[in-house]
């Protein structure tokens, strides 16, 4: 199961949605690994938009590559990781003019990071749309060294740049495109809970 | 009254002492003997002489030590001081309001002498003069907001208003009840606020948005919140959390009333003239359980508003673990006598403890 529906949670947590063909002039589709379902999906539902569309994919270690492509959008990218792909991201913003649409799929770390870029370019975070598919991994902050812990699958994790034992919040930035995590054994040295992974 | 400026630390051997005159006017923020969420706003318009209210921007003895110790959360984390791009012009509306408030209540520390866009500002008690050219951010060591609040007691959050709504796009946080700035910038009213319990339920967010996003200039209010913080540090903040964190453990029954702190901010909001910002400061005042019990009033109340306060707001406040202690310590103050409406101490009025 790919599709999966999280728990209504605090007002700075992102909720994601189905992806739906709008008017545009221009589709920019930017997905990694199971987020390539979304993107089938949207496909069969207005097979004409593939003709506008441009699609940036990270597969990261999936096989969609070749259903994709079989799509024929009018550019197709596959990139090996999204820090690989992300200049190529900000470039095709620049270009981005006024009826574009912006479609996010795929796990929390890109369409966060991904979603940043294009608030960056002047896009508002409202008008993007996004859908969550694959791994419930997240993006995590270290609100102690600041370091950034990539696809965080239980609870607490251990930073991966100070060390320190840390729980996992549902408190989000969309400007660090990350949630947060903090000490959870500062009043109680080496007292760390098992790691549960999340959602379980 | 001329003020006598403690040499104090809020870190290490936490040398910060409230004399009398600052006890007494403690902002106390419990008019009554429970307590729940509320926007429980007023007008900032003056208040008693001698109280907190009374000026636009408190300033007491602990202004220069204040001042002292934000300087070192600074040179630790610059981070703790962010503007986004688009608030310089709110910056520049902060420093005017700062410096024409302060010079006006407090004529005998700080002078404010204009001549067009020149500006000389004086502030006696840092030993600062400084002659700028308003709205050229070159002619300041920093930009305007991290200048006139490096001279200014409590946090300050720079609020855009756009879309119907509030963004933390700037602010000065080194004295934060454990939340944080660089991770909470660029967020809306609600969204820097997710993180507390119960309030949204209640509906007190979209209530407390809708009056302020209606604040006018010239008209500013107020409100108090608190928490509780064990030792006197100031910078409670979730950076250093790792570190602080471990002092929460230290109380025990002969040290409490030294170390367990009332923290009270007083929160203002003002509206900025030329960016139609909102600049929301949050002043923090500390107080030592053993100094608050000094008032028969405040120990009965404090008392009887910890004892049943929710398990919700004890633990989001981060004493519920201490709670039990702090209760064994406070109901020695507590003789079930019925205390007088109000925040103020009323200690001519008020019976003695009767234990």
């Amino acid at each position: 199961m790919s599709k999966f529906q999280f728990p209504e949670s605090i007002k700075s947590r992102p909720v994601y949605g189905t992806l739906e063909p709008r008017p545009g002039k221009y589709h920019l589709m930017i997905a990694d690994a199971e987020g390539a379902e979304a993107i089938l999906d949207i496909a069969a539902a207005d097979p004409s938009i593939m003709a506008k569309t441009h699609i940036i994919y990270i597969p990261r270690g999936t096989d969609f590559g070749a259903k994709l492509r079989a799509l024929n959008p009018a550019q197709y990218y596959e990139g090996p990781s999204y820090a690989a792909s992300v200049t190529r991201i900000q470039r095709v913003l620049q270009d981005a003019h006024m009826g574009t649409q912006v479609y996010l799929t795929g796990t929390e770390g890109l369409m966060g990071q991904a979603q940043n870029e294009c608030m960056q370019a002047g896009i508002p975070h409202t008008a993007i749309q996004t859908e969550h598919r694959g791994s419930v991994a997240r993006r995590m902050q270290c609100v102690h060294c600041k370091g950034i812990t990539e696809d965080v699958e239980t609870d607490p994790f251990v930073c991966s740049h100070c060390g320190l034992n840390l729980f996992v919040r549902d408190h989000y930035s969309r400007r660090l495109a990350a949630f947060q995590g903090v000490c959870i054994d500062a009043e109680d040295p080496g007292n760390v809970p098992e790691a549960v992974e999340l959602y379980k | 009254m001329t003020i006598q400026f403690n040499k104090e630390t809020f870190r290490d051997d936490y040398s910060f002492k409230n004399s009398d005159w600052a006890i007494e006017r403690f902002p106390f923020p419990f008019h009554e003997d429970s307590y729940m969420y509320a926007v429980n706003m007023e007008q900032h318009r003056g208040g008693p002489e001698g109280s907190v209210y009374e000026k636009r921007f408190d300033v007491d003895e602990h202004y220069v030590s204040e001042m002292a110790d934000r300087a070192m959360v600074l040179a630790d984390d610059p981070l703790r001081c962010q503007s986004l791009p688009h608030m310089t012009l709110a910056g520049w509306d902060l420093l005017e309001l700062i410096m024409v408030s302060k010079s006006e209540d407090y004529p005998d520390l700080f002078e404010l002498h204009r001549d067009g866009d020149t500006w000389r500002w004086i502030n006696k008690p840092m030993g600062i003069d400084d002659t700028f050219t308003f709205m050229d951010e070159t002619t300041l060591p920093y930009g305007p907001m991290e200048y006139i609040t490096r001279q200014t007691q409590g946090d300050f959050c720079v609020l855009d208003q756009r879309e119907d709504n509030l963004w933390m796009d700037a602010g000065m946080v080194t004295t934060q009840a454990d939340w944080s700035l660089d991770f909470d910038i660029g967020m809306n009213f609600f969204e820097w606020h997710a993180p507390v319990p119960l309030a949204h339920e209640k509906g007190i967010f979209k209530r407390a948005l809708k009056f302020l996003l209606n604040i006018q200039q010239g008209a500013p209010a107020r409100r108090l919140n608190w928490t509780m913080t064990v030792n006197p540090l100031l910078d409670t903040s979730p950076e250093n959390y790792h570190k602080w964190g471990i002092q929460k453990t230290t109380l025990t029954p002969e040290n409490i009333g030294a170390k367990q702190h009332l923290r009270v901010e007083l929160q203002s909001f003002f509206r900025l003239p030329r960016s139609n910002a909102l600049v929301f400061p949050i002043r923090c005042y500390l107080i030592a359980f053993q100094d608050i019990v000094k008032s028969p009033k405040w120990g009965r109340r404090l008392h009887r508003v910890i004892r049943d306060l929710p398990v919700e707001l004890a633990t989001y406040k981060g004493f519920i673990d201490n709670r039990p202690m702090m209760l064994d310590y406070l109901s020695a103050f507590d003789d079930g006598l019925p205390t007088s409406p109000g925040v103020f101490p009323d200690n001519a009025t008020e019976p003695p403890l009767q234990k």
